[in-house]
């Protein structure tokens, strides 16, 4: 039931990320506090709702932004995807896997819009969009991940408490 | 009384008689000489007992002053959070006020105010939300103004909010007029936020200072809406047409209060659109 959390927190973290964190800008790029959050809720080791997560955060950004749901979806997913493969295999350095995720997380989700919004029509100069929007919001997107990651490893021991200390 | 009282109380009297005659100055330069030897005296005593003084009562002083210290800290806080409430109620006022002046000296069109409440989650599209929606009779396509002129158009609607199209998106482009060229034009954004006119004529002669107002061509937008100036030309004699770079007049980065036209249907041409049948 703790995992209810889900929901109320990722409402937060939409209103966060529409209200101040797109006010916060580097450039023309701004972090993305719904991916941070996600890779570092499924790089947690007790953690298995995180596809849960991801799917509740898909359909409330799907309401929010004029982003395709598709390019959400996918790149969410992709985002998870490769936080589950990397939480298996780079267990012992956390943090490493969190850089790892949210680095090529950004990458991946960027380059995603990037293609999809080109085939729908709009004027993208590859250039333009790397120096001023992807590495921007990488680098914001990097800063943001450990204070993110510390909250959400002490959300995972609330949601989900070793059994002596339940 | 014995004997030796009463001379006791003789030279009593005499001694206190000469101290009166020298304080009264009946000696001259001696007198003057001993009251100021007196009066030095007193005044090192004085400054020695004051400064003993302070230094008893100091520290029961430095206790109070750091309750009245913080006292006033606690009333300095709150009296700069009073004034930024004030401040900003200030602007909100004044951004008020200037919508209404806009709104009374273009009486031809209906307004309704709504506050930017949010924006696009994605860095690559430039919309803001609003806290208007159906329930206000919002409706999809409108156009957002503020008193500065253009801001966008209403992309999709809910019960209590609007997302908007900022003219800065890559994927808006406006039909304008230029006033000082004679010409029309297509404005269109893009992912920098910067917007920039093309599919000027070469025959137009287009300046920088030029104001650009939308056309109302293709039924999207009202015509006659303040746009923005032009701000450098790119003509190439090899191509077919000029370009512009333009200076909004709307601050994009500081929305704070709109004004939607909720008497304004836009038109959808698409059914009149010539369709290009492949030549066989």
């Amino acid at each position: 039931m703790r995992n209810l959390i889900a929901f109320p927190l990722l409402i937060l973290g939409v209103i966060l990320q529409s209200s101040v964190v797109s006010q916060v800008r580097l450039l023309s790029g701004y972090a993305d506090l719904l991916l941070v959050l996600l890779a570092a809720w499924s790089l947690q080791e007790r953690v298995d709702s995180a596809w849960h997560w991801g799917a509740v955060t898909c359909l409330l950004l799907g309401f929010v932004s004029n982003l395709p749901l598709a390019v959400i979806i996918m790149g969410y997913f992709g985002v998870l995807f490769l936080a589950r493969v990397l939480q298996r295999r780079v267990w012992q350095a956390p943090l490493l896997a969190m850089f790892s995720v949210v680095f090529f997380g950004t990458l991946f989700f960027h380059a995603l819009s990037f293609i999809v919004l080109r085939f729908l029509g709009a004027s993208f100069a590859f250039g333009e969009v790397m120096g001023l929007i992807t590495l921007p919001s990488l680098l914001l997107n990097m800063l943001l991940s450990i204070p993110i990651y510390s909250s959400m490893r002490e959300l995972s021991h609330w949601v989900y408490p070793l059994e002596d200390q339940v | 009384m014995n004997s030796r009282s009463l001379q006791t109380t003789i030279v009593f009297l005499v001694v206190g008689g000469i101290l009166v005659l020298a304080f009264g100055g009946a000696f001259g330069s001696a007198s003057r000489g001993l009251t100021a030897a007196l009066v030095d005296i007193q005044s090192w005593i004085t400054s020695r007992f004051v400064g003993f003084q302070d230094f008893v009562t100091a520290p029961r002083d430095i206790v109070t002053l750091r309750q009245r210290n913080a006292e006033l800290e606690a009333q300095v806080s709150q009296l700069q959070a009073q004034l930024i409430e004030l401040q900003q109620r200030v602007n909100e006022t004044e951004i008020l006020a200037a919508l209404v002046d806009f709104s009374r000296s273009n009486p031809e069109s209906t307004y309704k105010a709504a506050s930017v409440i949010g924006r696009d989650p994605s860095p690559f599209l430039h919309y803001i939300i609003i806290n208007r929606g159906s329930n206000d009779d919002i409706r999809r396509g409108m156009p957002v103004v503020t008193n500065q002129g253009l801001v966008g158009r209403v992309d999709a609607v809910i019960a209590d909010a609007a997302r908007v199209q900022l003219i800065t998106d890559p994927a808006s482009s406006v039909n304008v007029y230029l006033q000082n060229a004679d010409t029309t034009a297509v404005l269109y954004g893009s992912v920098t936020g910067d917007v920039s006119l093309d599919l000027i004529s070469q025959n137009a002669t287009v300046e920088a200072g030029d104001l650009i107002l939308t056309s109302g061509l293709g039924g999207g937008y009202p015509a006659d809406l303040i746009i923005g100036q032009v701000v450098t030309v790119r003509s190439l004699e090899f191509e077919l047409f000029q370009q512009a770079t333009v200076q909004p007049a709307v601050d994009f980065s500081r929305l704070e209060i709109v004004l939607v036209i909720t008497n304004f249907r836009p038109v959808d041409i698409t059914p009149l659109e010539p369709v290009t049948t492949p030549i066989p």
